[in-house]
């Protein structure tokens, strides 16, 4: 009997898709979020909020994704934007070759923003690269403050936590020092955004950030300037 | 439920090991799993099991090695091993701690029966060959 090294990583079909994908995107300057939260944390108001506070001419497109219904995508093409639903018909989470599919009619040299609401489901989505720039993970005051030790995976891969509902913090009984605490005990480096979308509060922090982040992406390919 | 994805991966690396060394027989297959990698290493064993049966590889062995996340502390240097995603440095007390790994999905090793010692039949490289044929 004889133990042989292996190197390497172990790659999946999954993993493959999400490099091209990723590829693609970067090819035409698409910065892509991916959504990811509990069900009921509030990712599509967020998302009405946003469309709503783009500038006229933004060139943003939308990919939603529930287990059923058109609903989501109804709610969402009322502001005039490129909008999908992505009917996963039971599938816990997104993966890339859905992502693939659905923009296959979009040109992606008309676009510089593609946002997945991903299905709602703190723990699959969080295994499947879908070639985005950032994952950002959305929790709602009305969930417990310890989900980020409770689901640590999700809360370690993404970049930014969006504290969601904090007009009700005077009724529930949530800590939110405590949950970003929790946040960045799984991930040090963890960035948090407050808002309330229907009461408006925070939104203008999180279109500041989404902005930064985009020109984060974009300064990857800027030229290095000419001394003199 | 991606672990049958990542099983079948695993085994495609088997494979392509295998095929480097004619007449080979695998026993074990070790990979590095981090515990935020989102892989239950339960499903991916039965995952595994159920890839393999009745086919050349079957009885191969999967052995996961389920590891922490690690940090690595920004005064002192010490890389430890991250507990209950305690962030304090074990060596100096220090808070500054980058995080180094936790998310891996790794090949580690293969054990396998080379021709000399195994019996010239049981080498399961030609069936995997001509599986793939």
């Amino acid at each position: 009997m004889n133990r042989v090294p292996m190197e390497g990583k172990v790659l999946n079909e999954n993993a493959r898709v999400a490099a091209e994908l990723r590829e693609r995107f970067r090819e035409h300057r698409v910065f892509v979020v991916n959504l990811i939260s509990s069900p009921g944390s509030g990712k599509t108001t967020l998302l009405e909020k946003t469309l709503e506070n783009l500038p006229r001419d933004a060139r943003v497109a939308v990919l939603t994704g529930d287990l059923q219904t058109e609903n989501d995508a109804n709610r969402l093409k009322r502001y005039g934007y490129p909008v999908k639903q992505i009917v996963t018909g039971g599938t816990c989470h997104l993966d890339a070759r859905m992502i693939e599919k659905h923009i296959a009619a979009w040109d992606l040299a008309h676009l510089d923003i593609l946002i997945i609401e991903n299905v709602g489901n703190l723990v699959c989505p969080s295994s499947y690269d879908l070639g985005e720039s950032a994952k950002i993970v959305l929790l709602s005051v009305t969930e417990g403050e310890d989900k980020p030790l409770k689901y640590p995976s999700i809360f370690f891969k993404s970049e930014l936590m969006v504290l969601t509902k904090t007009d009700l913090l005077p009724y529930v009984p949530f800590d939110a020092e405590l949950a970003v605490a929790n946040a960045r005990r799984v991930h040090p480096e963890m960035q948090v955004v407050k808002v309330a979308s229907l009461a408006g509060d925070g939104l203008r922090e999180w279109m500041d950030w989404i902005e930064k982040r985009k020109q984060a992406f974009l300064a990857e390919f800027a030229e290095p300037a000419i001394p003199g | 439920m991606h672990e049958m994805g990542i099983a079948s991966s695993i085994l495609e690396g088997v494979e392509k090991e295998l095929r480097l060394r004619p007449g080979s027989r695998a026993i074990t297959i070790g990979v590095r799993i981090g515990q935020l990698a989102g892989v239950d290493p339960d499903a991916l064993n039965f995952a595994f099991e159920a890839l393999t049966l009745e086919t050349p590889l079957a009885g191969l062995k999967l052995e996961v090695e389920y590891v922490a996340p690690r940090s690595v502390c920004r005064g002192c240097r010490l890389e430890f091993a991250v507990r209950d995603y305690e962030l304090l440095c074990p060596g100096c007390g220090s808070l500054c701690t980058d995080r180094v790994g936790g998310d891996e999905l790794l090949f580690t090793y293969l054990e396998i029966e080379e021709p000399d010692s195994a019996e010239p039949n049981s080498a399961n490289t030609e069936a995997v060959e001509a599986q793939t044929k």
